[in-house]
């Protein structure tokens, strides 16, 4: 039962809050950048707006695919939040990441091609410390369920911080954060039209961000997880440090330029290879 | 006992009944008929024997030299058809073997107490299911595939009757495979096998074709000098022959480390692993129906078969060790070495040699999770991957090209064969379907019996896997403007192969929490004694079944959605210099230019002959410090 009130919880509330966490990003985006930025309910003005537009497409099955891909995520989310597999959620995610892809192949227009393709290079890059992070939190509590994770007795990021630094560089790419925003970017300057979503208009374009927000929050999630125990002060913490990461992530935002594709992959690939790869090896040594 | 003899030579008849008629009708009926038959006949042997097994002696004095003499029979084969190419290399290595075990018929023979020449289990319960069931349904494909090839390939001399007699007597020697608990019989199928892929392979005798068979035969039969040292071994230090006590010795604590790491390096060779791919990669020149056998249900599922079956004495030994990281460093690297692949066949074939090494790495491993999930894979690889081969082939005939790049809005022009690719590539990767269950087991398993290295292969190898197979998906799928549909000449036994074979892919994805309870789990439970808990949980069975339910009411929704949504329809986004038929834009001298949206394959970062060197060098090393201990007797 009390599953069932945070899964309900979990898709009622996470568009607002997710709204919220983007609004609060444009704002101190805004200030980094000595601008003033606009008000941090803009981005659901903004969502509201693009639901009045008038429905254009290049084809008639694109915007079907942008469907699932925002049912898939909100099923992943609720998996998170009703303390499901982690090792499912991940494949749940990769499924509805690929349902984006296929709508922007389908367009078959040059600008989402290449932002398809971006976007499939960036999974790529950020699958195997993904993958890490399951495995970490298997060997450090004996169970890849999230339910079982966040009743751990104690902290855990002490046993796993090459994992938690290598989840935090590849939180970038799937926060769509410069320097890894290959595939669609928030910022004007350094994006080639609109990426992935290029042939996306009106609601379709809404249902994306929306689904954005939704992704969003339970990536920060993830995080949670590195700090949370089995008390009340667990739970500050952990909130707290999803706050402060996400910050984090807006201050190498605008830090940045935008990197090669080839420094993406190669760079996500030696910090799981190393960092991640390294934490795993010493946590089964030390595995009694 | 009768079905037995049944599934060994029926077939065989077949083969010798196809090869004699010349009426191409007459041969196409007998064909599909007996496919049907030995199809049938593996579902009764299956249910015959998958409760209690099956176990039988055959006493007879002069059987053994009757199963040399056509060891014999074959090698003269070899060294002729060797002679006459100016092949030296495989005349050699059989020489070789067949003096060897003359030898030690002569010389140990009469010691020798074979109890049982055949044995079933539930392992050879599902491979004999496999073989009767894919392999029966590629040889009615075939019928139609070879009348169009040769309508393509006016060049090739129509030997279809030589084709399809080798395709039966290939099935047979499989099931001769799975069923033999004796190994000189076993090597005796072995080799027949390695025999008939190889003139498969050589069926167009093009220079690349003959060449390309002679790899695969030398590959194959420097493999078998494993076998035959295997059974020396055995042979000289236990006084057996069987596979059974073999096993029997290992689990009781006596070391087998040296017979089971020479078998499994037969299996490896034959399963295309990594330093021995090139052979499999090579056979990609012959029609395309052999592909499928040799990459589906026959052959390479030889290699894994062997080495599954060897998985309770690999376990935790040295020899466990080399196979688990051979086959994760080939996962790793064929998986990468996809991702350049523009020809549909090669990148099939990567793909192909990837999985095999994650059931090879499964089988080395050896635990009870990881030898569950290997055996998962091999059945759901088996559909798969013969569903992909076979639409391909179908592909290539209605486009003219198997190029990648030219599938390139196969959804409007080809819808059919888009459906079916799609359940294909769908099955091989993503979830909810069978490949991926199988290879979320395996990763558990890889932490469980902490093989750090192989679970790196594992979870880089298959971000790679998940890179090539989408971007082949989002070719097919992208909407190319203004596209005509192509006349689709689909032959009603293309139909009904790939058909069943779609059906196989997704109605395995709903039956395997069945099949993992009454044939995989009970498996275990007779080789430790021991009931063994579920790997999968009831709670995440259910969640896939869920998510296996969303992923199929797509197609339904989407045909709603077209009819109820009005989208305006616009052209697409090129600058503004689209020319109005989403095809074609206007470049800066004002003309036209025809738009080309290539795929992205990275082959100068990921190139495959850097790769699979690197990949060679690491896995021969690996075998030969091993296998060098072992023989060495350092072990």
């Amino acid at each position: 039962m009390k599953t069932w009130i945070i899964v309900c919880a979990y898709i009622l509330l996470a568009p607002i809050v997710g709204g919220l966490l983007s609004g609060i990003d444009r704002k101190l985006t805004a200030r980094m950048q000595g601008r003033f930025g606009p008000p941090v309910l803009q981005p659901f003005y903004d969502v509201f707006k693009l639901f009045e537009k008038e429905s254009m497409a290049v084809n008639r099955v694109q915007n079907f695919y942008i469907i699932f891909f925002l049912i898939s995520i909100i099923f992943t989310g609720a998996l998170f939040f009703s303390g499901g597999d982690l090792l499912l959620i991940i494949f749940a995610l990769t499924l509805a990441n690929i349902f984006l892809i296929l709508g922007a192949y389908s367009a078959n227009s040059p600008y989402s091609s290449i932002g398809a393709l971006r976007e499939l290079m960036q999974m790529m890059a950020y699958e195997p410390m993904v993958f890490l992070v399951a495995i970490g939190f298997y060997i450090v509590s004996g169970s890849f369920a999230v339910s079982d994770i966040v009743k751990s007795e104690t902290i855990m990021l002490p046993s796993l911080p090459g994992i938690f630094i290598g989840f935090l560089y590849i939180l970038t790419i799937k926060l769509r954060k410069s320097p890894f925003d290959l595939s669609m970017s928030h910022h004007a300057h350094q994006e080639i039209v609109k990426g992935i979503t290029t042939e996306f208009s009106g609601s379709t374009l809404a249902l994306i961000e929306i689904a954005h927000w939704y992704e969003n929050l339970f990536l920060l999630g993830f995080v949670f997880l590195f700090f949370v125990f089995l008390s009340p002060l667990g739970i500050g913490i952990g909130i707290a440090a999803c706050l402060l990461t996400y910050f984090l992530e807006i201050l190498i935002d605008n830090s940045f330029a935008r990197a090669k594709w080839q420094v993406v992959l190669s760079s996500s690939w030696v910090v799981a290879g190393t960092l991640g790869f390294a934490n795993v090896l010493i946590l089964q040594w030390l595995k009694p | 006992m009768s079905v037995v003899l049944f599934l060994l030579f029926f077939p065989l008849l077949v083969g010798g009944l196809v090869y004699v008629i010349r009426n191409a009708t007459v041969r196409g009926i007998i064909t599909r008929i007996a496919a049907l038959f030995i199809a049938a006949a593996s579902i009764l042997f299956a249910v015959m024997t998958l409760n209690n097994g099956l176990v039988f002696h055959i006493e007879s004095e002069w059987l053994s030299w009757f199963v040399l003499s056509l060891d014999a029979g074959m090698a003269l084969i070899i060294i002729v058809l060797g002679l006459k190419h100016k092949k030296y290399l495989a005349p050699v290595l059989t020489l070789l073997q067949v003096p060897l075990l003359a030898w030690f018929e002569l010389t140990h023979g009469e010691k020798m107490t074979v109890g049982n020449d055949i044995f079933v289990d539930r392992l050879s319960v599902i491979l004999v299911l496999i073989i009767g069931i894919v392999g029966g349904l590629i040889t009615i494909y075939t019928v139609s595939y070879m009348k169009d090839y040769h309508y393509h390939h006016q060049e090739t001399k129509d030997r279809t009757s030589f084709f399809l007699a080798i395709l039966f007597i290939f099935l047979s020697a499989m099931f001769g495979i799975v069923i033999s608990n004796n190994l000189t019989w076993m090597y005796f199928f072995w080799e027949v096998t390695t025999l008939c892929s190889f003139l498969l392979i050589g069926y167009t005798r093009t220079k690349e074709a003959i060449d390309n068979s002679f790899t695969a035969l030398v590959m194959n039969l420097i493999g078998s000098i494993g076998f035959v040292l295997a059974i020396l071994y055995i042979g000289m230090n236990f006084n057996t022959v069987e596979m059974t006590s073999l096993l029997k010795l290992g689990i009781n604590g006596t070391s087998v480390v040296v017979p089971a790491a020479l078998l499994a390096f037969a299996g490896i060779a034959k399963a295309a692993q990594l330093p021995f791919s090139n052979w499999l990669l090579g056979a990609m020149v012959a029609p395309t129906p052999s592909s499928a056998l040799l990459h589906s249900s026959t052959m390479v599922k030889a290699g894994v078969f062997i080495i599954i079956r060897l998985a309770p004495v690999l376990s935790g030994q040295i020899s466990g060790l080399m196979v688990a990281l051979v086959g994760g460093i080939t996962f790793l690297i064929a998986s990468l070495a996809a991702i350049s692949q523009m020809d549909a066949k090669k990148l099939l074939a990567w793909s192909t040699i990837a999985n095999l090494g994650l059931i090879v790495a499964c089988g080395g491993i050896g635990t009870y999770e990881a030898v569950w999930a290997g055996m998962l894979l091999i059945i759901f690889h088996a559909v798969s991957k013969s569903l992909l081969f076979l639409s391909v082939g179908t592909i290539e005939h209605n486009l003219g090209s198997r190029s990648i790049e030219d599938m390139h809005g196969l959804i409007m022009k080809l819808p059919e064969m888009a459906v079916f690719l799609t359940i294909g590539i769908a099955g091989m990767f993503l979830a909810p379907f069978g490949m991926l269950i199988s290879k979320w087991a395996a990763l558990r398993a890889f932490i469980d019996s902490n093989n750090i290295v192989v679970l790196m292969a594992l979870v880089f190898g298959s971000a790679a896997t998940l890179f090539y197979w989408t971007k082949w998906l989002g070719k097919i799928v992208a909407v190319l403007g203004r596209s005509e549909r192509l006349k689709n000449d689909i032959k009603r036994d293309e139909w009904f192969a790939l058909g069943a074979l779609a059906i196989l892919t997704i109605g395995l994805c709903f039956i395997f929490p069945v099949i993992s309870n009454q044939i995989i789990e009970p498996y275990f439970e007779n080789i430790y004694g021991q009931s063994l808990p579920s790997i999968l949980s009831a709670g995440n069975t259910h969640l896939m079944l869920l998510m296996l339910g969303m992923v199929l009411l797509m197609p339904i929704v989407m045909y709603i959605f077209i009819q109820l949504k009005d989208d305006k329809i616009v052209t697409s986004y090129m600058g503004g210099v689209n020319r109005g038929d989403n095809r074609s834009f206007v470049d800066s001298f004002g003309k036209s230019k025809e738009m080309y949206l290539s795929n992205w394959y990275m082959d100068k970062v990921l190139s495959e002959k850097t790769l699979s060197a690197v990949g060679i060098v690491i896995t021969a090393a690996i075998l030969s410090v091993v296998l060098l201990m072992a023989l060495g007797g350092v072990l």
